[in-house]
């Protein structure tokens, strides 16, 4: 009922082509917002973007080191040590003084692009995070010393979280007998992911796991640990299944080693989509807002917000936990020790 | 080409739906069956969960690209 009045009116409204402008700029907007960015911005106040600029750091036959101010915005070139550089699409292109570029059909820069280590959004955010996890951390284990075995502080809150992954993620999938070597990762991965899908809830515009490349080198850990930690017997199930004909074993044999690479890819796209489309979906509502531009849509769109930011808090630790909880049951694959070979 | 790809993503999105919706159902009536294992159930529903949407979200991606 409510959402067909709104259309109703909407369509009624004279200003077609002021609508079509305003949605054109939200899909930009949103566009823009789960791309990785070289300046770190807050937000923007009368076409001015306030923020701050990050280091650009360039391998180009040489090192190049400046600011991402010197682009202004994306906007004009930079000069460093006699080269030219401009940013197009989000990715860096050697040029000229004039900032010409060269495109092929399909609108990509054909410029040369140099060696890219900069500390950009997502990069300079993982560090903030890792300082904040060792900030966190090393103070709860520094408190169980002083305070005579209790935490203190924010270690209270820690506490229950690490004892419940301890008891009720690796030790039913790991087992009690090889689950301690893996806690380290398992602890890491679980409060990194958490507290980065957190930030990421913040006005502040932060996007880490939304880069396929983050969850991608999150997947490949699980991956390096799970193929480097893993026993006879995981080997013996992928390429000599037990207890199957022999016709049968060379069939599951390469399904198996499929099997090892599709499980972490489906951690990559898991957490990368999921993320991704909780942005998407509360950005567009958000956008709602200036596309109706009365106060139903705009209550409305506050509503929906409002509901799906609390969806997304549990998305965020959700996420997280599946994470560590596939990544453990993996774990859990590659030590088992089977011991009753007869009765497969 | 870009409906028949429209369709078959929405075709897959509704399966992962009821299979998703399958899974929380019957994790509903186990758990009401066993309380005592609720733990257990939500844990092996999670995962079960999880799987299938990544399944969903692939053909999302396939057609997002």
């Amino acid at each position: 009922m409510l959402s067909s009045g709104i259309v109703a009116s909407e369509s009624a409204t004279p200003h077609e082509e002021g609508k079509q402008d305003i949605k054109t700029e939200i899909k930009a907007y949103i566009g823009h917002h789960i791309q990785d960015s070289y300046d770190f911005n807050l937000f923007e106040l009368d076409g001015k973007h306030i923020g701050f600029p990050l280091p650009v750091i360039l391998w180009d036959n040489g090192l190049h080191v400046f600011l991402s101010s010197h682009f202004h915005g994306g906007e004009s070139v930079a000069e460093s040590k006699g080269n030219y550089y401009i940013v197009s699409h989000n990715k860096i292109y050697k040029t000229d003084a004039a900032g010409s570029l060269s495109f092929d059909s399909n609108h990509h820069a054909l410029n040369a692009k140099p060696l890219d280590f900069s500390i950009t959004k997502n990069v300079f955010m993982i560090l903030v995070v890792s300082l904040l996890m060792l900030w966190m951390f090393s103070g709860m284990a520094k408190s169980y010393k002083s305070n005579n075995g209790l935490p203190k502080g924010i270690g209270r809150f820690l506490e229950p979280i690490v004892l419940y992954i301890k008891n009720d993620i690796a030790i039913p999938n790991i087992g009690e007998k090889h689950y301690k070597k893996y806690m380290s990762y398992l602890l890491t991965v679980f409060f990194f992911v958490w507290i980065v899908n957190l930030f990421g809830l913040t006005p502040l515009g932060v996007n880490v796991t939304n880069n396929i490349a983050v969850t991608f080198t999150l997947a490949i850990l699980t991956y390096l640990i799970t193929t480097f930690t893993a026993k006879k017997d995981y080997w013996m199930h992928i390429f000599w299944m037990p207890g199957v004909p022999a016709p049968m074993k060379l069939v599951l044999a390469p399904i198996e080693l499929l099997g090892t690479i599709i499980k972490p890819f489906s951690l990559m796209i898991r957490l990368y989509a999921n993320i991704t489309a909780g942005h998407i979906v509360m950005m567009s509502i958000i956008g709602l807002m200036f596309i109706f531009k009365n106060w139903v849509g705009s209550s409305l769109s506050f509503f929906l917000a409002f509901v799906l930011s609390i969806l997304e808090l549990l998305v965020a630790a959700l996420q997280a936990y599946i994470f560590t909880m596939l990544s453990a049951l993996y774990f859990g694959s590659a030590s088992e020790e089977h011991h009753h070979e007869e009765h497969h | 080409m870009e409906i028949p790809k429209i369709v078959g993503a929405g075709l897959i999105v509704i399966g992962a739906g009821i299979g998703i919706g399958r899974i929380g159902g019957s994790a509903m009536e186990a758990i009401a069956r066993q309380p005592d294992a609720t733990g257990k159930i939500q844990t092996a529903m999670l995962i079960a969960a999880a799987l299938i949407e990544g399944i969903g979200f692939a053909a999302l991606f396939a057609v997002g690209d």
